[in-house]
């Protein structure tokens, strides 16, 4: 039998006020095992701590409840506590009274119902708790960044620049990212390419920086510090080491009608192609779809045409499998799909754009090569009318119920350089409020308002319809003057939407990180983990954690980097005991548990066993602790529940619902 | 039935097997029970008639740990059994030398009684595997007859069909004897309220008397420990303090056996109260077939299950929560 001492917290007020305290000490007192109880004000503080310590020589405890907040916050100083004490650390147990009772009850009454009877579920917990050791794990000192715009550029530097190696796996042809789309960068309007190129050409110069253009994440086995991914390299039917980049290829290409995505879709591109002028690696690669030798079998023209050689019709798609420590989710966003909002015409009417069509016709590079113009006729528009949180901050479920962050900051831009660069052109932007939060923002929206006259107006578009003329008619309200108004407009630029890149279900699924229903991915503590994903070893790098700008990107791409060299600066682990143990003699050997084991754990023996005096040679399934993480998917597949989890084994959880229910 | 006692003989005798698994005569002429034959000469007692439902998979967890091959006989639905007990490591393919058998649909005594027929001494038809369509019945009060279809096993109305899935050789022939909608059975309780759901499984289940005959029958639950028998676990204790004992005994085991059930629908035979035991299974089955695809399990001995692999196509939790 155990002595199990309890703990109770009053976090201050946050426990005490909601949950009588004394009442949970009298009540634990008469807990089978329990020999000892007390509260105080704040048992993670020094003196809360030495209180437990005090306690387990006086009463000479073997098991220690803390009623407390999550065991997210305080488990770990709670259990290193105990052990200084002399106690096995896992002879702890945490009843969150906190997150799980006081801070979601007003009721007291109710709340201490609920507190006590989650410190008897805990008690009856420990009851049942034995002394468990970790074992150690090695760390593969490598880094895998995924996703290689300029959040992964800046994370993959950062962790180079501490001395350990890093691969990007990007999937399109070029790294660079969304930013390389961007004309101008607000708030102080320098140009997007004049500062990302350096970083681009800097990474891929980088001698402890490998880039996987054209490739993507396969496969991920492992766990932290012992992850092994398989990625696929592409074909790109170029080889990359032969090619000089000289572009012939491509002025050669005679299929040249495939939309180009660097440019949205706003122009055409060959079926060989570089995405861009900056492009890195500045190595083409073959459209297949659109390609006529790979669709006929005639053309050949590239291949003719190359003086290094470097085309290969033949290549296949190539898999790199390599081990690494930690992975950073740097997979970006896209702008949402317009096909639910019909009533603004983007469908109809190729003068109704989304931002991101108008950075690239503002860009020198671009469709128009810079020169603002209606994508119908080329004519240059007169009146432009913006339209603000098109699918964002939407309270039903045709958008997204988030902020998109950066659009009043880009719209803001976009407002102030055509009103810069074509003063009679007339610009009004549609808001439901302007946010502009953030160094030097509130300043940039108020230039673009009061030195540029972009009119402003509080209320949305209702509908733009394309007429006869070609002009586009914008039906909106101003809230602030209370009427409707009819506007006609030669261009009208959707601010829409943004949303996670599609591609980062499926690596969230590959690395078992954790994502919201936007997709996003989920952070450790929303303020005190922010760039960790709950899954250990996965850390998050830019928008694919939440909406934000480019320098909040590279701020968080830099934190993400140093937690992954924090990691990575260790030789070893300490791995976590709680791992899955197989009965042998209850084992049917069925293979299920090792069918459904993320972690390749589990593997199988023939085995001379004494069954209660009975011989016999039997297949049984032995668990790898190394290997293990302990997530119970083993335990719960198993039918005889041979398969336990030492820590969480199945007795231990049944007593913990047993005495909630009693 | 002789072509089989010959054909048993034959492989007896010349080695390939050194014992036979079929069925015998029962204490009562439409109960056979699964029998092993050791000899040659024991096999007259060898019996395959209409009422030789049982089936035989399960024995062969068994004869595999036994020296030597055993000839099994397996109707085609029990090729399904032996197939995942395959995949489950719980059979050794090496140790079976495997008859297909032929099997035209088993008729249950309970259907037979259930049409007012009392006094059974015998059925003629019931030997037979060939076509039949009608039962001529011997009772003590003279001869009465019913149709061949309308006796039939529970099971035979949803027929899987008439291929045997894994054999090593066949004798006789088949029929698929399908002529009831799978899944009818479970869409009705689907349709029911959650209190008439409750009220059927209550009073279903309240027959229960816990003698363990759907789970000694069952192929899939093979476990050399049931977790009911376990004193590692409080389960058996708990069910035999709860007035909820039956249903968390029947609810759990058909979780257990979820995604690796075949169907053979073995419980509801068995089931001395004439409890439809069946419909929980197929009721998983159904959801798997629906959230996974159409997947039976046992068609093959290898390959991927739905519910212990996991592709990007398979079915997010909450569309499963939100469903019931």
């Amino acid at each position: 039998m155990q002595r199990i001492g309890v703990f109770v917290c009053h976090c201050g007020s946050n426990i005490a006020a909601t949950v009588d305290v004394a009442k949970v000490v009298e009540m634990a007192k008469s807990e089978p095992g329990v020999v000892h109880a007390e509260d105080y004000q704040y048992m993670c503080s020094e003196v809360g701590q030495a209180k437990i310590v005090e306690a387990i020589e006086t009463h000479n405890l073997t098991g220690i409840v803390v009623c407390s907040c999550s065991p997210r916050m305080h488990e770990a100083t709670f259990r290193k506590c105990v052990e200084k004490a002399g106690l096995n650390p896992y002879m702890v147990e945490i009843a969150n009274i906190r997150e799980h009772c006081s801070w979601i009850h007003k009721d007291m009454e109710e709340a201490t119902k609920k507190a006590v009877i989650l410190m008897r579920a805990a008690v009856a917990k420990v009851n049942l708790n034995a002394p468990l050791k970790p074992g150690e794990s090695r760390v593969t000192k490598r880094a895998l960044v995924i996703g290689g715009g300029i959040a992964g550029i800046q994370t993959a530097l950062d962790i180079a620049d501490a001395g350990y190696e890093v691969d990007i796996v990007e999937k399109t042809p070029s790294i660079g990212g969304r930013m390389s789309q961007l004309d101008k960068t607000f708030p102080t309007l320098d140009c997007s390419a004049c500062i990302l190129t350096p970083k681009m050409v800097e990474a891929s110069a980088h001698e402890k920086i490998n880039i996987y253009t054209y490739s993507e994440v396969d496969k991920v086995t492992g766990f932290v510090g012992d992850f092994t991914v398989d990625i696929r390299k592409k074909a790109r039917s170029v080889d990359i080491d032969k090619c000089t980049g000289c572009g012939a290829c491509q002025e050669k290409c005679p299929s040249k009608k495939s939309p180009s995505e660097f440019n949205r879709g706003l122009n055409t591109r060959t079926a060989i192609y570089t995405p861009f002028a900056q492009a890195i690696p500045n190595v083409p690669v073959i459209d297949r779809d659109a390609c006529i030798k790979f669709k006929t079998g005639k053309c050949g023209l590239c291949s003719t045409v190359c003086a290094a050689g470097a085309i290969d019709y033949e290549q296949k798609d190539e898999i790199v499998t390599q081990k690494y420590g930690a992975i950073v989710v740097a997979t970006g966003f896209d702008m949402i799909k317009l096909d639910n909002y019909d009533e603004y015409a983007y469908s109809q009417s190729k003068d109704v754009i989304t931002s991101l069509e108008l950075e690239r016709i503002m860009n020198a590079a671009g469709p128009t090569k810079g020169h603002l113009e209606r994508l119908s006729d080329g004519k240059a528009p007169k009146n432009i009318v913006f339209v603000q949180c098109v699918g964002s901050r939407c309270s039903d479920n045709r958008g997204k119920s988030y902020c998109s962050k950066i659009c009043c900051m880009y719209t803001a831009k976009h407002a102030m350089l055509i009103r810069d660069k074509y003063p009679d052109v007339n610009v009004t932007v549609f808001y439901i409020d302007v946010r502009t939060p953030g160094k030097n923002f509130d300043e940039f929206y108020r230039r673009a308002v009061e030195e540029y006259g972009v009119n402003y107006i509080k209320g949305q578009v209702g509908k733009v319809a394309p007429q006869p003329d070609g002009k586009l008619l914008v039906y909106g309200s101003d809230l602030i003057d209370n009427k409707q108004i009819q506007m006609e407009a030669d261009m009208v630029v959707l601010a829409a939407a943004i949303e996670p890149d599609p591609s980062v279900r499926q690596i969230a699924t590959m690395l078992t990180a954790s994502i919201d229903t936007n997709n996003f991915l989920t952070e450790a503590h929303a303020k005190l983990r922010p760039v960790e994903s709950p899954t250990a070893g996965v850390f998050l790098s830019g928008v694919c954690q939440g909406p934000k700008d480019i320098p909040e990107t590279v701020a968080q791409a830099g934190a993400a980097a140093v937690k992954a060299i924090g990691l990575l600066a260790k030789d070893k682990l300490l791995t976590n005991p709680c791992t899955a143990k197989s009965d042998e003699l209850l084992c049917n050997g069925c293979s299920q548990c090792a069918n459904v084991c993320p972690y390749g754990a589990i593997s199988y023996e023939d085995r001379e066993l004494n069954d209660h005096g009975v011989r016999r040679t039997s297949r049984v399934a032995v668990v790898n602790n190394a290997l293990c993480q302990g997530c119970g998917a083993c335990t719960v597949t198993c039918p005889s529940g041979a398969m336990d989890l030492q820590g969480f084994s199945n007795r231990q959880i049944l007593a913990e619902v047993d005495a909630i229910c009693r | 039935m002789q072509e089989l006692i010959n054909r048993a003989k034959e492989l007896l005798n010349d080695g390939t097997v050194v014992r036979v698994l079929g069925w015998k005569a029962g204490d009562m002429p439409y109960n056979p029970e699964p029998a092993f034959f050791n000899s040659p000469e024991a096999l007259d007692e060898f019996v395959y008639n209409g009422f030789c439902g049982a089936n035989l998979s399960k024995y062969m967890i068994e004869a595999s740990t036994l020296e030597g091959k055993t000839l099994v006989f397996l109707k085609p639905c029990d090729t399904y059994s032996f197939n995942q007990l395959l995949y489950e490591h719980r059979v050794d393919r090496d140790k079976a030398y495997i008859i297909g058998v032929g099997c035209k649909g088993k008729l249950d005594i309970e259907m037979i009684k259930a049409q007012g027929i009392k006094g059974i001494r015998g059925v003629k038809g019931a030997e037979l595997t060939d076509d039949c369509e009608t039962l001529t019945i011997d009772t003590i009060y003279g001869e009465k007859t019913c149709s061949f279809s309308s006796a039939m096993l529970g099971r035979c109305h949803v027929c899987k069909g008439k291929e045997h899935k894994i054999y090593d050789e066949i004798i006789g022939e088949s029929k698929d004897t399908q002529d009831q909608e799978r899944f009818a059975g479970v869409e009705f309780i689907e349709s029911m309220t959650p209190e008439e759901k409750f009220e059927f499984f209550q009073k279903e289940l309240s027959k229960c008397i816990r003698c363990n005959a759907c789970r000694n029958v069952c192929p899939a639950c093979s476990c050399r420990k049931c977790v009911f028998d376990s004193n590692k676990f409080d389960s058996t204790q708990k069910a035999n303090v709860d007035s909820f004992e039956e249903k968390m005994f029947h609810i759990i085991r058909a979780f257990h056996v979820a995604g690796r059930c075949t169907d053979c629908g073995e419980c509801s035979r068995v089931c001395p109260q004439g409890i439809p035991l069946h419909l929980f299974n197929r009721k998983f089955i159904k959801d798997i077939n629906e959230f996974y695809g159409d997947f039976t399990a046992g068609e093959t001995a290898d390959g991927d299950r739905p519910l212990t692999s996991f592709t990007f196509e398979d079915v997010e939790p909450s569309i499963v929560t939100e469903r019931g």
